[in-house]
């Protein structure tokens, strides 16, 4: 079987800057003093606590979990007691705050009792449960729970099943050591997807600046034996690791609009969580821990460590000897490229945290700032993977003119950088695009609000106007009733008639005495 | 440690907008050294005093505007334009006319709707034509190639008719119409092409000395290539305009209409299709539309000078085509990813 290789359109060659982090090795992190294990670490809907303050909790225990479906329970990720339940700063574009759960460690990482079952006598329904029970979510950085999307992608039926082991971020290397230390891990995991899947073909993408991690996973695969399995080298080229990049080199398809991989048979799952997902399987172990990157140009000792979820940032960055340059620290978490700035060092790693980049504040371009006007020289256009128009994106962004950018697709923006990081007037063209997509699912959100209130108020309208027709309605019901009762009353009776022959007869009556009397 | 929150990329672009125009001026070079060797000193002349109008102009309109002088001063695209400017002067014209053409390039052509990244139309051209328009006399004294002339021009010679000392009339002997003029005029008067070409205006291919110029335009074009300042879409189509319809005519009447080389080799095709409508700011900026923008603009350039009422046509054909290119680049918007 051998793969014919496709381009995707534009991207970049970047500076890699890999060798840093990876001179050492895969280093333990130790544990930090506590764990601040956020409700919510993936893509979905919210947990609710399951613990209170004050309780024991043990390795693997599960803390927080949701009913819903497109939900991941969270873990401890060690034993400790719970002490704090409640808003700590989290680890997210906007700097906010978010639910956590705080654990006091208290050091004896004692496990919670596993019921260990060989998962080669599981089927695939019982084998998608027991990644569910794990909280495994995709660890390439989208975070979106592994379960409901292999249910999704087992209904639809996968032709291809795509690993992608590409990482082409700059800096980051925490895939690349993972699949050096754990290929076995990731190929096993690999084997479960496919009892789960039963897909035609599965083909694990590497890039090919990381030659030991694909020597390593093709020994791997050469001792398991998987079936129509393949490892596929891909040249570096930035964003290669973008799903629908990834999926365009390697099928020369492209995920038709508005549709998902799913639609056209295939699914992609970070290597990471294939290794998760065989940890889980076969040893009882859910998603507690994840290798990090901490590097940059600003930490003392670049390196991978094996981080359990939960270790504020502080923690990893102690273990990374600290600042090279002191105060002048710019912390970003994921890489140069699509990362996001930290608000500060005390936010935990969670599910998705692949790497801490600790740059230099002085050599962050700080937007907004002066920067040329846009000269529509279209290097942004070439280099766009979406192959979108940057630059008019850029116009109608900054004009406001928000319907103008929907029809030039700002929504198939994937938000990569290369257009920023090309363009010669060092516009910030990504964050207008941000700014942009931002304005318009809050006008989005207050329109449907509004509609929902408008409608809200219609149906009281409504409401009110029908009990008014129906009041009146009964009320002239009863005003026919009473006239035609009356009317009845006036036929029938001869009330008048005898008063008056009453009264007819006292005058006679009366005459006849009046008579008498004379 | 900062709490300042700004958004990826985190990394510094490597590309610089004064890079790129040095990249132009770097590749301006040849072509600007070849003719001033070719029809003397005056070419320099120009194009001094075209970037010290531009940059007086554009500082003072900026300064009006209350934005930043400094940093859009040395983005050199004013250096540019106004060296682009003054190449399509005659070689020798007076400070004034200098003065008049780059002031309304930089007020009308650039600043009035907005400055770089905002004109509708290339600056340059908008200078050019304005003069072209308002002043025949000086913009169509053009002057022989020094090989061609008895005379020698000093610097001292030309400064002094630039600055007004010199009188016109003691120069009028060396003053000439340009090739393209030529033939216009003769195939007016119904003499044939090869009897034209036998005035010692015209070289090999193109004009005597033009056809030089214009190849170091070509080497200073494939600098731009090579350097990614441009992209090879608009330079291809409008050359390949351009030669299309001279070949189409050429075949079908040799002795009226002049040969595809000749007209690449004279005027200003070859600046025009590398330096002029490759100004990304008024040209189409979709892959498919630079195609059709250069095209227009070869076959106009093609029509206005055999055609219409000017001998050369690459200002106007520009200015026109700016016109559509809103239109052009909304027609020409690229399929994307996943669209079907």
């Amino acid at each position: 079987m051998m793969v014919n290789l496709h381009h995707f359109h534009g991207g970049l060659v970047l500076d890699g800057h890999k060798s840093e982090s990876l001179r050492r090795g895969l280093l333990q992190a130790s544990l930090p003093q506590r764990l601040i294990l956020p409700l919510r670490q993936h893509i979905g809907d919210y947990n609710k606590p399951l613990v209170k303050v004050g309780q024991r909790v043990l390795r693997g225990d599960i803390i927080a979990a949701s009913s819903s479906l497109i939900c991941a329970a969270v873990h401890a990720s060690t034993s400790g007691i719970v002490s704090e339940i409640g808003q700590f700063p989290v680890a997210h574009p906007s700097g906010q705050a978010d639910s956590c759960i705080v654990i006091d460690v208290d050091g004896d990482d004692k496990a919670a009792i596993a019921d260990i079952v060989d998962p080669e006598n599981l089927g695939p329904e019982e084998l998608i449960q027991r990644i569910s029970r794990a909280g495994i979510v995709g660890l390439g950085g989208a975070a979106f729970p592994t379960s409901p999307k292999l249910s999704r992608g087992k209904s639809h039926g996968v032709d291809t099943l795509i690993i992608n082991g590409i990482e082409c971020e700059p800096y980051i290397t925490c895939d690349d050591m993972l699949m050096r230390n754990y290929a076995v891990d990731v190929i096993r995991g690999c084997g479960y997807l496919q009892k789960i899947l039963a897909p035609r073909k599965t083909l694990i993408a590497i890039e090919d600046n990381k030659p030991e991690a694909i020597s390593a996973m093709l020994q791997a695969l050469a001792e398991h034996a998987l079936e129509n399995a393949e490892i596929v080298p891909v040249p570096t080229i930035y964003p290669a690791g973008g799903e629908k990049q990834l999926i365009q080199i390697l099928t020369g398809q492209e995920v038709p609009y508005g549709k998902l991989a799913f639609d056209i048979g295939l699914l992609c799952q970070n290597v990471g969580t294939c290794a998760a997902i065989t940890r889980a399987l076969e040893r009882n172990e859910p998603l507690i821990s994840r290798i990090v990157t901490c590097t940059g140009d600003n930490v003392v000792e670049p390196g991978n460590w094996e981080v359990r979820l939960g270790t504020p940032v502080s923690h990893l960055l102690e273990l990374a000897g600290g600042f090279r340059h002191g105060d002048d620290a710019y912390l970003v978490m994921g890489g140069p490229m699509m990362g996001f700035a930290l608000s500060g060092a005390n936010v935990p790693i969670v599910k998705s945290s692949n790497c801490i980049l600790v740059m230099r504040e002085e050599t962050i371009p700080h937007s907004p700032g002066y920067h040329d006007e846009c000269i529509r020289c279209g290097k942004c256009t070439e280099v766009c993977p979406a192959r979108l128009l940057p630059q008019q994106l850029y116009w109608h962004a900054r004009a406001r003119a928000y319907e103008r950018t929907q029809e030039y697709h700002l929504f198939d923006c994937i938000e990569c950088g290369c257009c920023s990081a090309v363009c010669p007037s060092q516009i910030p063209l990504v964050q207008y695009y941000r700014a942009a997509k931002g304005e318009i699912r809050a006008a989005q959100k207050a329109q449907f609000k509004s509609d929902r209130a408008r409608a809200r108020f219609e149906f009281r309208e409504h409401r009110l106007l029908l009990k008014k027709q129906q009041d009146e309605e009964r009320r002239r019901l009863k005003r026919e009733a009473l006239q035609q009762k009356r009317k009845q009353a006036a036929d029938s009776t001869a009330v008048p008639d005898l008063v008056q022959a009453a009264l007819e007869r006292v005058r006679e009556r009366k005459k006849a005495e009046q008579e008498e009397t004379r | 440690m900062t709490s300042v929150i700004v958004s990826s990329p985190f990394v510094a672009p490597g590309n610089k907008l004064k890079r790129l125009m040095l990249h132009v001026i770097v590749a301006l070079l040849p072509g600007t050294v070849a003719y001033a060797w070719l029809f003397g000193p005056g070419v320099i002349v120009n194009i001094i005093l075209a970037i010290v109008f531009a940059l007086v102009f554009e500082g003072a309109i900026l300064r009006l505007r209350a934005k930043p002088v400094m940093p859009h001063l040395t983005d050199f695209s004013a250096v540019v334009a106004a060296w682009l400017f003054a190449l399509c002067l005659p070689m020798h014209a007076p400070w004034w006319l200098v003065g008049v053409g780059m002031g309304f390039a930089m007020i009308a052509g650039k600043h009035l709707y907005g400055g770089l990244g905002f004109n509708p139309f290339n600056p340059a051209m908008v200078g050019y034509v304005v003069l072209l328009i308002s002043f025949p006399r000086e913009m169509t004294t053009w002057y022989l190639p020094l090989s061609l002339s008895d005379t020698t021009l000093s610097l001292a010679d030309t400064l002094a008719y630039s600055f007004g000392g010199a009188d016109i009339g003691q120069w009028d002997a060396l003053s000439t119409a340009t090739p393209l003029d030529q033939i216009r005029t003769g195939l007016g008067q119904n003499i044939p092409l090869d009897e034209i070409r036998q005035s010692p205006l015209f070289g090999a291919y193109g004009g005597a000395g033009w056809e030089w110029i214009a190849l170091c335009w070509f080497v200073g074009g494939i600098y731009l290539l090579a350097t990614g300042t441009i992209r090879w879409h608009i330079p291809v189509s409008l050359l390949a305009g351009v030669l299309t319809l001279s070949l189409i005519f050429y075949l079908l009447d040799p002795q009226h209409y002049a040969a595809p080389l000749f007209h690449l080799m004279s005027g200003a095709v070859v600046i025009g299709a590398f330096f002029i409508a490759t100004d990304p700011v008024s040209a189409a900026t979709t892959d498919m539309g630079r195609i059709y923008y250069g095209l227009m603009i070869g076959m106009l350039i093609y029509v206005i000078r055999v055609w219409g009422g000017y001998p050369d046509g690459v200002a106007f054909a520009v200015l026109l085509a700016n016109m559509c290119v809103p239109l052009i680049d909304y027609y020409t918007q690229p399929r994307v990813y996943g669209e079907q």
